[in-house]
This record gives structure tokens, C-alpha cells and sequence, in this order.
């Protein structure tokens, strides 16, 4: 999109030229009015108004008064927000890389032509994400039913016990798997998209070299498609600390494990409306949005320092 | 939210999981508190006949917020006396999902309900917003004697305003499996003592049944059995001020008998109205469940299969000789602030809560147990045998029951709040075999920093 933009002017360079593109341009606005409108109205809106709360206090007996940057300073001191962002640092270290490894390989499966039926894999690996994760996770919480789920069952039949999959070690690992479902299929389709725009030339230069597949994927596929997977890390960084759909609804199922502020978004929404504290909760969101942003340029500067090394 | 799951019905069993899950995520906690009435003698001024006459026949809209099934059918009733009503009926949720809209309306200011299903632990939490219209102006102390004396204390505010009609409650009792206990020997428990030797009895005799299931997600249930108990954790001692005293040494006798349960495995800590739990009923891997009222017919509609199974009982006690319940559950109707219509709102709220036909009909079609004298003294709701419990007249038990539920328990100003502490102190203590004493001090430090942070004045009895 920004190439375009910057090409624009060169194209109009006299004087003439450059009044119709301001005509131009300002036809252009037009166009883009109704995304303009909604986005001022559902996004940038909402936004400028959660800033404006989260300079508030209110309070159940007293009311509401102006508080500066109190609401700031309290939650930079607030261990149940830390600990939050902590655990889904944690969960993004230990969850993406299985992820994303696991989407690599299925693209590069697919991509390779040596599977049979490729389009019933590609749609097999795809439909989790077709699930709304609310329903992904209302089944999965069944799948990991101690006393009556299937894979306790298994495992009892096999005599290994029935193992509490939601216990107080296991629920962060049985929640990594249920994301690990619902999105492989998504990084795979991104990911196989860049692998199909590969020109086929280079293979075959490639195969006139001698290089076996394996070759071919670890010196052409895989550089070729650096920045597709740097998109899918980025929306796995977003997705992470944005954790919320399954800790809060797992959170009925091991009430004990999962609290109120095991994910960040989670306790924003607790301290909105169980504990009807807003204007923390608007303050709490607006410091998660700042660390989404420090995390994913951390991870962007991270891997390109890596990148530029090889 | 422990109402939700009666409210919501046995029949339609996926309907009702789902529902109460959210339900319960609400968990508990209070409703108001009815402490001292002496000043309610100077109550407001009282709307007149004639006044009450030209509203009841003025063409009105009212809206109604609430989530008890087929309730169109009482609403039937009302329009048929006053055509001149209408009233639009909305299900906004149950429990805490109708609450967050409800906040959300007030807050904005358009939007709100003129008459909304409250619970009663939830009366305090939205009389401090000043939510809450009183109802005494309109008649609401003629209509007193016909309660039972408990609700009505759980509707009654500090300063005698009397804050909504009671629709249906939930006195406390257990529902146990007949079969089980005969197989294994067990007689039914009367006290606590009793209970609690059962428990370890079966749990020898039978590893893979837990005697009862104690959930770490139900408040609901923890402050029934303190209120049974004889404790008062909290109070509303002025309109800024409350005393929270949930750590007192009744809590903690409560907390280290289930402790002892708990440790030596007889007694299980699952989270309730789950899959796993419905399934535990069913299948009896729970040989008592410590319910409500509305939990016999509940569980008609979630554990068909154990038809005939089971018996009700009053809870065990602690004195013998001075029989004591709590309640757990049960709703209000309250007519929100705001409310451009608060005669007709108000009338409509007494209607439908104490004319003959619609809380019978509450009790036919929607089997609450019901909040009237009339009612628990009726024969044909009393004796009813339902063959699910071998015909015993399940009704008559928590009849009884109800009247040992002391009047003067009272709820917290930040229920939902109070609730979720609780889980995350007391109810994994329970989970996590910890210590449950120093978890019911934390759970008191956080309720107390959070209402202090909030502006009350807190003190400790």
C-alpha cells in the first residue's frame, strides 16, 4: 500500500498535474469516507474515550474526581497485572514457536506435491480456525474432563490414571494446546500463500543443482517466506497478551487455577464489571496495549538482528 | 448466582448448563441488609388511591428484565386486571450478564428496565447506586404479612426502604441418594458431627464415591452454611460504612470442619454446575448434594436417570436442639430508578409476586419455592410426592426448613466482587488442600482493601 502512495506524486509532476491530483485526492477521501467514519467512530472514538476515563476515579461512595496518572502508577505496581503479563510472555514463548513450527510443516507439505490429497489436508487443517474459539474451547474443556472426558478414559483404560488436565501444572499446557489448534490452520494458510508466490524457476535452477527437497526448503521456501512468518509472529505476539476467550471460559472449569487475572484482558474485564472499578480497568487496558506494542517491535528487532547475522 | 440454575429449569438440560454457567460465574454474595428498622416509621409519603387508580388506567409500556422461563404466562395475569398496561418482557441474561446490562443502562442513562429480576444478595449492591426505587410509597408494608419474615428481611434496607418483592428463595437443605446410604450402611446425619463420620464411613467403604461435593466456584453455597452457622459477615452500619467480618471465628469453624472433609478425600471440590458435576450427579459419584429448595426439581431435569433415588433431608446442624438453615438463590422483583411509570412499575412488581394465581402458577410452571406464607402452608403445594424421591413429600421438608432461616443475614454493598475474592482465597484453598484459616484471613483483607479503596468506612466486629 505505501508503494503506491509514493508513486503517485512522481507520476503527477507538473504544476497542471498537480491540481487534479488534489481534485484527485480529495475524491480519493471521499471513497474512503465510510472507512474513515467507522473507523473514527468504533475505534479511534472509543479509544480517546477510554483515555479520557482512565484519568478518573470512581469511586462506589464518593464519586468520581480527576486522578492524574494515579490509576497509571497503581497499576505499575499491581502484582496481579504483572504476574498476568508475565504468564502470557510465558505462554508466547512456549506456545508460538510449537505453532508456528507446526504450521511451517504442514505448508511445506502441502506446498511439496507429494501429498495425496493436499486440498483435503489444507481444508483439515484449516476448519479449527473456522470454530469460534468460544465453542473451540466449551469442547476442548469437555475433551479434558477428568472424571468423564474421553482422553481420561483412554488413559485409565491403558492404566496410566486419569490425569487432571486442568490441575494447577497442566491447565497452562492444555490451554497452549487448545490456541495451538484453533490457529495452526491460520499461519498455514498465510504461510502457504507466500510459498505458492515462490517462482517456480528457482526450483528449478535448483533441481538442475542437485538440490533435494529438503534443500529446497531450507535454502529457498523458508527465506523466501521470512516475511510471512515474521506477520505470523506479530499476530502471534497481539494474540497472546490478548489472551481472554479460553482462560475466562476454562476459568469455570478449574475455578482454583485460573483466576480472575491470569491473562491481562481478563483483568481488565474482572475489574470492569465484577469489581465495577472502570477507569482502572481503562488504564490497565491502555498499559496492555503499550507492552503489546514494546513486545512486538522486541521481537521484530530480535529476529531481523538474527536475520541480518545469517 | 446460584438462582440461575433453578430459574433456568431442568428440562431443557443443555440450556440449563449453559446457563449456568454463567450463572454461576456470578457467584454470590449478598443482598441487603435488613439490620435495624426502627427508622422506618418515617418512611416517604404514601401515593394515594386515587393516584394509584388514574396510573393503573392510563395506556403504559413497561419494560420487564428477566430470565425466568415462560414468565409471559404470570405477566398474562396482570395484563388480564389492567389492559391498560403493557409489558414488554426481555431476557437480558441471567444473573451477572443481566447485571453488567443493567449498570451499563443506568449508567448511560437510557435504556434501563422499569421493573428488572434482581437476586437478593445483589439488593445492596444496587440500592448503594441508588438503582433501586423504595417501594413503600406504594403499598408496599400493606403487602408485608404475606412474605415469609426472612425475605422480607432480605429486601429491607438499613433504613427500612423496602427494596423489591420477593419472587422465590432457596432455604437450604440436603438431597442424598437412599440407595447408597442403605447399601453402605449410612444413617441419615442430623448433625454436623454425624455428617461428618458418614462421610468418612462411605469414603472407606467406597474410594470412588465422595460423600458430598463442596464446589470452590459457589460462594453462594459457603455463605449459606455461615449464615446456617449463626455468622454475620457482613453488615451495612450506615450508607457509607460496612463491616466485614469474614474471617470471624464461625467462619473459620465452618472452614476447618470442610477442611477436615476435604483432606482425608471424602468429600470432593469440584467446580459445580459443570459437565463433570451434572455428570457426578447422575452417575452418583456424590451421595449427598447440600442444595436449596429449588434443588429438588432442579435435579428431576438434570439427573433423570437416578429417578427414585433420592430423599430430601434439612441440612445437619450444629445444635440439634435450635434448627437453623441459610439461604442459597432465589430473586427479587425490583423496580429500577429512573422509571418514568413507578406506580404502575410497582404494582406490577406486588402483582405478580402476591396475587393467589401468579405465585401459584410460579410454583406449577415454573416450580420455584415460593417466598409467601400462603403458599408454604398450602397443601397442594406441600404434599406433593413426586415419584423422583420415592414419593416423599420433598416440599413439606423445605417448608419446614424455611422457617429456621434467620431474618437478619445480610449481603455486602459489592456482591460480585466479595464473591470473586472468595474463589480466589477460600475456594482454592478447598481445591489446593491449603490452609483454609490464613485463606479466610486473606479473603478478608482483600474484601476490606477493595472497599476501602472504594471509599467505605470498614471496621471489624
Amino acid at each position: 500500500m505505501s508503494t503506491e502512495v509514493q508513486s503517485a506524486p512522481t507520476v503527477s509532476g507538473s504544476r497542471r498535474a498537480r491540481r487534479t491530483t488534489s481534485a484527485r485526492t480529495s475524491v480519493g477521501y471521499l471513497f474512503v469516507a465510510p472507512f474513515l467514519l467507522m473507523f473514527a467512530g468504533l475505534f479511534i472514538l472509543p479509544l480517546v474515550y477510554a483515555a479520557y476515563l482512565s484519568l478518573f476515579t470512581e469511586r462506589l461512595i464518593g464519586g468520581k474526581a480527576f486522578a492524574g496518572f494515579a490509576n497509571y502508577s497503581r497499576a505499575l505496581g499491581d502484582d496481579r497485572l504483572i504476574g498476568g503479563i508475565v504468564r502470557v510472555a510465558q505462554f508466547f514463548a512456549f506456545q508460538v514457536p510449537i505453532m508456528l513450527l507446526l504450521a511451517l510443516l504442514a505448508a511445506l507439505a502441502i506446498d511439496s506435491g507429494l501429498l495425496r490429497y493436499s486440498k483435503v489436508f489444507r481444508l483439515g487443517i484449516f476448519l479449527p480456525y473456522a470454530v469460534p474459539s468460544v465453542v473451540a474451547t466449551l469442547m476442548w474443556g469437555y475433551l479434558y474432563g477428568r472424571d468423564f472426558g474421553p482422553i481420561g478414559q483412554v488413559t485409565e483404560a491403558f492404566g496410566l490414571g486419569k490425569p487432571d488436565l486442568l490441575g494447577p501444572n497442566v491447565a497452562f499446557g492444555s490451554m497452549a494446546n487448545v490456541v495451538t489448534w484453533e490457529f495452526t490452520g491460520y499461519n498455514m494458510i498465510i504461510i502457504y500463500a507466500a510459498l505458492r508466490a515462490i517462482p517456480t524457476d528457482l526450483y528449478e535452477a535448483a533441481a538442475v543443482d542437485g538440490a533435494n527437497a529438503w534443500r529446497i526448503a531450507w535454502h529457498i521456501k523458508i527465506p523466501a517466506i521470512r516475511p510471512a512468518l515474521m506477520l505470523c509472529l506479530i499476530f502471534s505476539v497481539i494474540g497472546s497478551f490478548q489472551l481472554f476467550a479460553e482462560p475466562q471460559l476454562l476459568q469455570r472449569l478449574a475455578p482454583s487455577v485460573i483466576d480472575s487475572a491470569y491473562t491481562p484482558n481478563l483483568y481488565a474485564y474482572t475489574l470492569a464489571f465484577t469489581g465495577q472499578e472502570v477507569n482502572y480497568a481503562a488504564a490497565v487496558s491502555f498499559l496492555l496495549g503499550l507492552v503489546i506494542v514494546i513486545a512486538s517491535y522486541a521481537v521484530l528487532f530480535v529476529t531481523s538482528r538474527g536475520s541480518r547475522r545469517a | 448466582m446460584h438462582s440461575d440454575p433453578r430459574s433456568m429449569l431442568p428440562r431443557r438440560a443443555v440450556l440449563t448448563v449453559a446457563g449456568v454457567v454463567t450463572a454461576s460465574l456470578v457467584l454470590a454474595a449478598c443482598s441487603g441488609g435488613s439490620d435495624s428498622s426502627d427508622t422506618a416509621a418515617a418512611g416517604p409519603k404514601t401515593v394515594s388511591q386515587a393516584e394509584v387508580d388514574k396510573a393503573m388506567t392510563t395506556p403504559t409500556e413497561l419494560t420487564f428484565w428477566s430470565w425466568v422461563p415462560r414468565i409471559e404466562k404470570e405477566v398474562a395475569l396482570f395484563q388480564a386486571k389492567y389492559p391498560a398496561i403493557k409489558i414488554k418482557v426481555v431476557n437480558a441474561g441471567a444473573g451477572q450478564p443481566e447485571y453488567t446490562k443493567l449498570r451499563t443502562a443506568l449508567k448511560a442513562g437510557t435504556g434501563a428496565p422499569d421493573v428488572a429480576q434482581i437476586e437478593f444478595q445483589f439488593i445492596p449492591t444496587f440500592s448503594l447506586t441508588k438503582s433501586l426505587v423504595d417501594l413503600r410509597p406504594y403499598g408496599a408494608d400493606a403487602v408485608k404479612d404475606k412474605f415469609v419474615d426472612w425475605t422480607w428481611g432480605q429486601v429491607t434496607g438499613r433504613g427500612g426502604e423496602v427494596w423489591g418483592y420477593p419472587q422465590d428463595t432457596g432455604p437450604m437443605g440436603m438431597l442424598y441418594r437412599k440407595d447408597i446410604f442403605d447399601k453402605y450402611n449410612i444413617d441419615l446425619p442430623t448433625t454436623w458431627d454425624e455428617f461428618a463420620a458418614a462421610s468418612k464411613k462411605l469414603h472407606a467403604a467406597a474410594p470412588d464415591i465422595n460423600f458430598t461435593n463442596l464446589a470452590p466456584n459457589n460462594n453462594g453455597v459457603w455463605m449459606g452454611l455461615v449464615w446456617q452457622a449463626g455468622g454475620r459477615p457482613f453488615k451495612n452500619t450506615a450508607a457509607d460504612a460496612v463491616s466485614v467480618s469474614v474471617n470471624d471465628e464461625i467462619s473459620k469453624k465452618v472452614g476447618a470442619y470442610w477442611d477436615g472433609l476435604v483432606k482425608d478425600g471424602s468429600v470432593s471440590t469440584d467446580p459445580d454446575f459443570t459437565d463433570a458435576w451434572f455428570q457426578g450427579l447422575a452417575r452418583g459419584k456424590y451421595a449427598a448434594w447440600i442444595t436449596a429448595a429449588w434443588g429438588p426439581l432442579f435435579l428431576t431435569g438434570s439427573a433423570k436417570g437416578s429417578s427414585g433415588k433420592w430423599r430430601a433431608a434439612p441440612l445437619p446442624q450444629w445444635d440439634a436442639s435450635k434448627p437453623a438453615s441459610g439461604n442459597w438463590g432465589g430473586s427479587t422483583s425490583a423496580v429500577i430508578s429512573g422509571t418514568k411509570n413507578p406506580i404502575a412499575a410497582a404494582k406490577f412488581a406486588e402483582f405478580i409476586n402476591t396475587d393467589p394465581e401468579s405465585t401459584k402458577l410460579f410454583t406449577t410452571d415454573q416450580f420455584f419455592f415460593p417466598a409467601t406464607k400462603a403458599l408454604l402452608a398450602d397443601s397442594s403445594f406441600t404434599q406433593q410426592k413426586p415419584a423422583f424421591y420415592g414419593g416423599q413429600a420433598v416440599n413439606e421438608v423445605f417448608a419446614k426448613v424455611s422457617d429456621t432461616v434467620d431474618t437478619t443475614f445480610a449481603w455486602p454493598p459489592f456482591a460480585d466482587q466479595a464473591g470473586t475474592d472468595w474463589n480466589e482465597t477460600v475456594g482454592k484453598s478447598f481445591t489446593a488442600k491449603g490452609d483454609v484459616g490464613a485463606a479466610l484471613d486473606d479473603w478478608q483483607k482483600r474484601v476490606t482493601d477493595y472497599a476501602t479503596n472504594q471509599g467505605f468506612k470498614v471496621s471489624q466486629k
